[in-house]
């Protein structure tokens, strides 16, 4: 078989699974292959068991598999799992194997090959010590060999490499990437490392070892390796954003310290706030001062915005745009896992009511164009935008052609200039308009004085308690979702992906997605035909859009990364109509293609209205 | 020439007969006119409760935030638009209580803004709980009960955390508030003013009486001033460790001064960077212009895709 490949790297936190794992995922893009990797870790800095995995296909994948067909096992635990602990907590990846496939491990654990408890796959014990000192004896740093362990690592990718015939030398330019400049030494040290691996893995299994093998594709256009936080980082600075808070939190923190990386070059100022309290008020503070601010927490964080949340929409701030990475929870919950169960709460966090958009990207290009979008939102309506995304979506990798930013245009609503006010004065911040937004002007402006407050207020922001007042002023608020929802393409609000007439319509959001359209593909092979109602404006809601898809589905089926079907729920709320069964996965970990295949089969032959999944 | 009616708007004001929140209140506005700062150049914060009712009387542009959050909104707005003349108010029990995490960071930042404590003890709008500064033992008119916990000494919050303008006034002697106000302002950093005040419906400890004395056997009024005293907080060599500490620790001492003789006036004062500052190191261009007035329309963002190419 040649690309169409899964490949998992297994290791304690520290062991550097990850640097491994992009490399091999670089090299296979430069070689014109697509790639799907993810990670599972622990929260943890060092010692337990994390692992990543890697799928490459000549195709694009769009999620990940069950099964692994080359595992590389950095350490014991990896194969067997913990069960020898008092608090077991898995039994290992070597059931995960595809029958054929093998296992890369040291050969100085000197395991015995019943010990794997399977005879329908390959073992390829590898003396990674051996092979590290041989590649340090090169550069005469074998006296050195503690400092440099850490490099078993790159001695198994080597060594999947050359039992996948893959390229090398695209191998050593990823290797070389990673270490510029002054660590330009510790690339070639790392590159004979790679080399060592590779070259046993040939030697003492041969050719033919294992059956699946790697072939460069011709290159078609420039692709990147990108995972959300970066998409959702560089949508920010696309749509000149200027000011991003942030307190420390998984899996939030990559994207800020993303921007702060970057910040010289696009002028955004990045604080690390005390407390999620801050960010949030800070970030909010800047947009009313007319600079385009966001925050991005998740769900142990947004709890703490919920009030500033509340200031902002009441205030008619324009932003901040929040993003919200969910993970599972409540609580610290599973804290460095995967979840999408702060639906219900991104539409109702806060005290009272008040307008706000919310927006679901359900892929990494989607992240980047969806959160283009937020800020021209924010500005335009007045009000703050939260992106929903997740673990899964936040630390998953894929190639992807460039961003195309053809005809993406900053839309800044009715922001005033001092000749406008100039022209009129008596400026009320809040005035009421035929179109239902007001002029909106910022500290500075000369002529633009006006007063902003968390009570309820006249149209100058001065606090008022009349009742008329309060009538009008919450009418025009909370009309603005409706305002934004005539302007916003139902294009973009929801999409039916797949045919129309399919007889069943699953129904999703956000970062399952990927898995729900690949998971299709098998289900048609199986000769189950559906359709794919992707909803990615929650709030406004596409409610015709919906209505019209789900009434003319004879089945309709919710596949959702959460205990209780909550968009499900938001449906019937909106629509009147009831789903007929739910897919739920709420172990903490994103669904894999076969789940979704599994649990939409299960529906389909018993006709069964819930189905939870934990493939883990 | 701008004048005081400049700084004054027509709202209602529906502050008890007597809060010390009016001299809080003339004494920002007559500060301003002294300085002669413009009203749009002017961003004044505030919180909740009765002193957060204080920028819809000033004309200036005014937030009036959410309880205990005023210093980080002020600090977004003053970020993004640093040009900005930024005076944040609030009361005792919004900075020092609900608010407590960020007074203590935001004076580590030490941003070019005022902070000015509204310091009577109690919560008024509420109807007189103990405040954060009220001192253990004290049981003012509504509470049920004397407080049992210690009350809090802001100006030694102040300076362990990090203000490099730390001083105290009193909010019924204008004149000195006033120019204790004009020399925050001035101040290059994070100046915070304690501004001793009377709540006359629920204070019936910290009256205007017993702030001039009259329960002491000499009658002599409570607060002097510092410098009136040949105290001098200011540091002149912030680079000189040593002085620095003992400047702080001088500070500190004083500031637990209670009682029969309470010091007003500056306790502490050091110029060094301020966030800003550093800001623009990273970022050279917030020198040139506040990142508000940066064209926005045409980010090119190429790079960073062909990074991950």
């Amino acid at each position: 078989m040649v690309n169409s490949f899964t490949w998992m790297i297994g290791g304690p936190q520290g062991s550097g699974i990850n640097s491994v794992a992009e490399n091999f995922a670089k090299a296979c893009i430069r070689g014109g292959l697509h790639v799907f990797a993810n990670i599972e870790y622990h929260s943890n800095i060092k010692g337990e068991h994390s692992y990543y995995r890697l799928r490459v296909d000549s195709r694009e994948p769009r999620s990940h598999v069950d099964w692994v067909d080359l595992l590389v096992a950095l350490d014991r635990e990896t194969m067997f799992g913990d069960l020898n602990k008092v608090h077991p907590t898995h039994r290992g990846h070597r059931h995960e194997i595809s029958p054929g496939g093998g296992i890369i491990y040291d050969s100085g654990l000197k395991l015995q090959p019943e010990s794997f408890g399977r005879d329908d796959i390959k073992l390829f014990p590898v003396p990674y010590m051996d092979l590290l000192i041989d590649a340090l004896k090169e550069f005469g740093k074998d006296k050195e060999l503690s400092k440099y362990q850490v490099m078993v690592n790159t001695i198994a990718l080597g060594a999947s490499i050359g039992l996948v015939d893959y390229d090398f030398d695209l191998a050593t330019e990823a290797i070389k990437e990673g270490f510029t400049g002054r660590k330009a030494a510790l690339g070639d040290l790392n590159i004979s490392a790679a080399r060592h691996g590779y070259d046993y893995a040939k030697k003492m299994f041969g050719q033919n070892a294992f059956p699946i093998k790697l072939r460069k594709q011709p290159l078609g256009a420039k692709r990147m390796m990108i995972r959300g936080v970066q998409a959702i980082a560089i949508g920010k600075l696309k749509a000149g954003c200027g000011f991003q808070t942030y307190y420390p939190i998984t899996p939030a923190t990559d994207e800020s310290e993303y921007l702060e990386s970057h910040q010289p070059d696009y002028n955004m100022i990045v604080v690390q706030a005390e407390d999620e309290i801050s960010a949030i008020n800070m970030a909010t503070g800047a947009a009313h001062a007319g600079l385009r601010s966001s925050t991005s927490t998740s769900g142990p964080g947004f709890s703490l915005m919920a009030e500033g949340l509340g200031w902002a929409g009441i205030t008619e701030a324009p932003g901040p745009v929040i993003i919200l990475w969910q993970r599972a929870g409540p609580a610290t919950g599973l804290p460095t896992r995967t979840e999408q169960a702060d639906l219900r709460f991104a539409l109702h966090a806060a005290h009272g009511e008040f307008p706000r958009i919310i927006i679901a990207p359900g892929d990494v290009a989607e992240c980047f164009y969806d959160t283009f979008d937020a800020f021209n939102y924010a500005e335009r309506y007045q009000v703050p935008v939260i992106i929903l995304a997740d673990k899964f979506l936040a630390s998953t990798y894929k190639d992807i052609p460039l961003f195309n930013t053809d005809g993406m245009k900053v839309d800044r609503g009715d922001l005033v200039q001092e000749a406008d006010l100039a022209k009129s004065p008596d400026y009320k911040r809040y005035q009421f308009t035929d179109l239902g937004i007001s002029p909106r002007a910022r500290p500075g402006l000369k002529g633009g004085v006006f007063w902003t407050t968390g009570d309820e207020h006249d149209e100058y922001g001065h606090i008022t308690e009349a009742a008329d007042l309060r009538v009008r002023m919450m009418k025009k608020r909370m009309n603005k979702v409706e305002l934004a929802s005539q302007v916003i393409p139902n294009s973009k609000k929801a999409i039916l992906h797949g045919p129309t007439s399919a007889p069943i319509t699953l129904v999703g959001w956000g970062s399952t997605k990927g898995a729900i359209l690949d998971g299709m593909e098998d289900l048609r092979a199986d000769g189950i035909e559906t359709n794919f109602l992707q909803i990615r404006y929650v709030n406004p809601f596409p409610t015709d859009f919906v209505q019209k898809v789900l009434s003319s589905s004879r089945r309709t089926v919710a596949v959702e990364n959460n205990y209780s079907g909550q968009m499900a729920g938001l449906i019937r709320e909106r629509t009147g109509i009831a789903i007929d069964s739910k897919v739920v996965k709420f172990d903490g970990r994103p669904f894999s293609q076969n789940e979704v295949y599994e649990g939409v089969k299960d529906v389909v032959r018993d006709g069964a209205k819930e189905v939870t999944l934990s493939h883990a | 020439m701008l004048e005081l009616k400049n700084y004054r708007t027509q709202v209602h004001n529906d502050w008890c007969p007597g809060c010390g929140d009016f001299g809080i209140v003339n004494a920002i506005q007559m500060t301003l006119l002294e300085m002669q700062l413009e009203p749009h150049r002017i961003g004044l914060f505030s919180g909740i409760g009765c002193s957060g009712k204080t920028p819809h009387f000033v004309n200036a542009y005014g937030f009036h935030t959410l309880h205990g959050r005023v210093l980080p909104i002020a600090t977004g707005a003053k970020l993004a638009n640093p040009s900005l003349t930024v005076i944040a108010v609030g009361g005792d029990g919004d900075g020092l209580g609900i608010g407590a995490g960020h007074f203590v960071n935001t004076g580590r930042r030490n941003l070019d803004f005022t902070y000015v404590l509204h310091d009577n003890g109690v919560y008024g709008l509420t109807k007189g709980q103990a405040s954060p500064t009220l001192p253990k033992g004290l049981k003012t008119k509504s509470m049920p009960a004397p407080s049992i916990v210690e009350g809090i000494n802001p100006i030694a919050m102040a300076i362990a955390s990090g203000y490099t303008f730390v001083a105290r006034s009193y909010a019924l002697d204008v004149r000195h508030l006033k120019a204790t106000l004009r020399a925050a302002i001035e101040h290059r950093g994070s100046a915070f003013v304690d501004v001793l005040q009377t709540c006359p419906t629920y204070n019936d400890i910290n009256t205007k009486e017993w702030y001039a004395g009259d329960d002491l056997p000499s009658k002599a009024p409570r607060l002097y001033k510092l410098e009136e005293t040949g105290y001098d907080g200011r540091v002149a060599d912030p680079t000189v460790r040593d002085e620095t500490n003992s400047k702080k620790g001088n500070a500190l001492l004083k500031s637990f001064e209670w009682g029969e003789k309470i010091p007003i006036g500056v306790f502490f004062k050091m110029e060094v960077a301020t966030f800003e500052d550093q800001l623009a190191n990273r970022m050279p261009a917030l020198k040139e212009k506040p990142f508000v007035e940066h064209d926005i329309y045409s980010r090119d963002i190429s790079p960073l895709l062909d990074e991950l190419a």
